[in-house]
């Protein structure tokens, strides 16, 4: 018996290793595609970050316009840059900025006034953005909303303007509709930065220019395998197409089987003294050899060109790649299983498949996704070889957050095999 | 060798096989004859143990096959009608595989490996790929493959189909060289000139049912004419010819006219003098004529009424 699962084993083997289109579409197609999307998605870490195009159309040119402008364009993350109004609209329309801040003319003067007013009219900062990318005109919202407060505020504070706008609202402080003490507090306040402005006026270098700022500083820190380990996105990328390729490779188990069926070499092997057990085992054990070989192979050359590292368990990691690779074999069973003739189960299990790719995060990770699809992709077993990769790679896990992954995929591998034995067709058509 | 009782099998609503029993002695020739789609692919497939029939039992040295791993299946060699080899690796490492499939090892099977190479005339060829060889060539592996395990009967499901002449010619060499060494052979074929060629026995087989099983001699006496002589007249002299004139003329037994041919059965040919003579005499001259023996295509159109390649 073990004569006959040698060499059935051996045979495809020979047929994967010997075709060089098998070797391409398997080795090279999923390297070129997940060095693309490993790049897109923050490379090795060292990649430079790319800046929203922002214009910025100033109608008001006053002081603190010219500074909320000044202060956008030292922005890291955004690329400002001067425009007229219809400019940034078509500019805007046809994708070329991504965000167009218009700030209207007297802008300065009446945010001035709103700052210690709270009955005077508010002046509008205008956003034109493109409605494809909404995140990217919330972050630089937030980031406007600051450079205002901040710009307005230091104007008030030390500016000319500013001190002339305290002056016009100290001047029309009887005139508000508000309670006599909190009128009295409100004039004392505008008096002490009316002072303070005198002060900073009369000795610029010497004093400290002061104003309002946001009253905190962010400190980001990513949290990946160990302190000072940068997030490699080549790590999810080649663990991605990895999967996906190696899905193909089920595919081609399954078609494999049915185009044998159409030939003669299928009466062949089945008139020879073997079980079932044989003649599916030795084909799931080679598929399930070839995919271990090929997620190997793409980690191997991640690791040499990107430094995509293991940071965590190696047993997990292989454990997660074994069991995948036998959930593909499987899968590809029950592809020849349910399959009737080569030609009518290729688009199915194709787009079987691609689903499966898609639902478990292989393209993009799954935390991208609404919040019901993520709650429905834990039925995919993609989705567990993803989160097991991703788990003894770059988050730089222990065994322990891969062995749910494990058993998972290990089981449906039973399953899908188990249902390929029962619907197996074993008798052709005569 | 081999003994087929009763066996049926459908698919649906389509009987492929009715009923048909064949038995096959050791070394015997036995030819499965008949059009397509009359169930000879199907009979061979059960007797192989691809196929389980609704009912019937096939006995190989007078036992069953039981199950799909039945070590009796060793005494089987199976030639399938398709071409059952890997194209994209070589004959040698083909043939290797195909050994290992009934447990061959080590020097014993290198040993068959060369041996069935060599009888089919592909030792040269040994390290070429499969998909770089003749349709004759794979026809020739296809046999080889069947042989490595040195079964007793080789069930053969026409084993010839699309060569050309001389690989044909060499596959008969090569079964005739079986023959000789004892082996049981169960041939299917539709082509008439084949199995006369090989066959000791014949099992003539339409729409499922065997309608005559006996040797060539027997099957010719079931024949009403012997001999057929075929005249091609001149189309303009073809006029006022009465077949049932020619009826009562010595030695004629049948008589049929079909636009300008005349298609004459005869018990001895040493009579179409006089028909001839006939002919000519009553103004009927003809520009072409033919005699030929009656062939297994001509019982096969009296014993089903259509021809074998339908």
């Amino acid at each position: 018996m073990f004569t006959p699962f040698l060499a059935l084993t051996r045979k495809d083997l020979k047929l994967f290793f010997g075709s060089r289109r098998s070797l391409l579409m398997s080795i090279a197609a999923p390297i070129a595609i997940a060095t693309f999307f490993g790049y897109i998605f923050g490379g090795s870490g060292s990649t430079e970050i790319s800046r929203i195009p922002v214009l910025a159309v100033d109608q008001d040119g006053g002081a603190i316009s010219r500074e909320i402008v000044s202060r956008l364009t030292a922005d890291k993350y955004l690329d400002v840059k001067p425009s007229g109004l219809e400019a940034a609209r078509q500019a805007v329309r046809k994708g070329k900025a991504t965000v167009a801040i218009v700030i209207p003319k007297d802008f300065g003067a009446e945010a001035g006034k709103a700052l210690f007013n709270p009955t005077a009219p508010k002046p509008q900062v205008g956003m034109l953005y493109d409605p494809s990318q909404g995140s990217a005109m919330s972050m630089v919202q937030g980031m406007l909303t600051g450079d205002v407060m901040e710009a307005v505020s230091k104007e008030m504070f030390n500016g000319q303007t500013g001190a002339g706008m305290v002056k016009d609202t100290l001047g029309q402080l009887d005139q508000l509709a508000m309670p006599a003490d909190q009128k009295k507090s409100l004039r004392e306040l505008l008096q002490g930065v009316q002072g303070f402005n005198a002060a900073t006026q009369a000795a610029p270098r010497q004093a400290l220019r002061g104003g309002m700022t946001v009253p905190f500083q962010m400190r980001s820190e990513a949290v990946t395998s160990g302190i000072g380990v940068q997030y490699n996105g080549y790590a999810h990328a080649f663990g991605g197409m990895g999967i996906q390729f190696i899905l193909f490779v089920g595919i081609d188990v399954g078609l494999g089987l049915l185009l044998q069926r159409q030939r003669g070499v299928w009466k062949r092997l089945r008139a020879a003294p073997l079980s079932r057990g044989v003649l599916l085992g030795s084909r799931a054990t080679s598929a399930a050899l070839t995919s271990m070989f090929i997620l190997m192979t793409l980690f191997a050359f991640a690791r040499l060109v990107f430094g995509v590292r293991i940071q965590g368990s190696m047993a997990g990691f292989l454990g997660v790649c074994a069991a995948f690779s036998l959930m593909t074999a499987s899968w590809g069973l029950l592809i020849a299983a349910l399959g009737k003739t080569p030609e009518a189960t290729r688009g199915l299990s194709i787009l079987t498949t691609l689903l499966m790719v898609m639902l478990g995060g292989s393209w993009v990770p799954t935390f991208v996704f609404p919040a019901w699809l993520q709650k429905l992709t834990v039925v995919v077993p993609t989705r567990w070889a993803m989160d097991g990769l991703d788990a003894t790679t770059w988050r730089g896990l222990g065994f322990s957050a891969a062995a749910l992954p494990i058993a998972l995929l290990t089981g449906c591998a039973l399953a899908f095999g188990a249902l390929a034995v029962v619907r197996f067709r074993w008798e052709d058509d005569g | 060798m081999l003994e087929v009782r009763a066996l049926r099998k459908s698919f649906g609503d389509i009987v492929a096989v009715d009923g048909v029993s064949l038995n096959a002695g050791k070394g015997e020739t036995i030819g499965l004859l008949g059009p397509n789609g009359a169930g000879k692919t199907t009979t061979v497939s059960i007797i192989a143990g691809l196929l389980r029939p609704d009912s019937g039992e096939v006995l190989i040295d007078g036992r069953r096959l039981r199950g799909d791993t039945d070590p009796a299946k060793r005494n089987i060699g199976l030639v399938p009608q398709d071409i059952g080899l890997y194209p994209e690796i070589s004959a040698r490492e083909n043939l290797h595989l195909f050994g290992a499939l009934y447990g061959m090892d080590g020097p014993r099977r290198a040993h068959a490996v060369d041996a069935a190479l060599d009888l089919v005339g592909l030792a040269e060829r040994a390290k070429d790929k499969v998909s770089g060889f003749s349709g004759g060539m794979m026809r020739r592996l296809n046999l080889a493959a069947a042989l490595l395990h040195n079964p007793q009967l080789l069930l053969l499901d026409e084993p010839t189909v699309g060569v050309d002449p001389q690989s044909r010619n060499a596959i008969f060499d090569n079964l005739e060289t079986l023959k000789k060494r004892g082996k049981t052979l169960l041939y299917t074929t539709h082509y008439m000139e084949e199995a006369e060629r090989l066959c000791d026995r014949m099992v003539i087989v339409d729409r499922g049912k065997v309608v005559a099983d006996d040797t060539m001699q027997g099957l010719h006496r079931l024949l009403p004419v012997a001999n057929l002589l075929t005249v091609e007249l001149e189309d303009s002299h073809r006029d006022g010819l009465r077949p049932e004139e020619l009826q009562i003329l010595p030695g004629v037994q049948s008589v049929e006219l079909r636009g300008v041919t005349l298609r004459i059965g005869m018990r001895d040919l040493a009579d179409s003098s006089g028909i001839l003579q006939w002919l000519t005499e009553h103004g009927h001259p003809f520009q072409h004529l033919a005699s030929e023996r009656a062939s297994l295509e001509t019982v096969f159109l009296n014993l089903t009424g259509r021809s074998l390649r339908d």
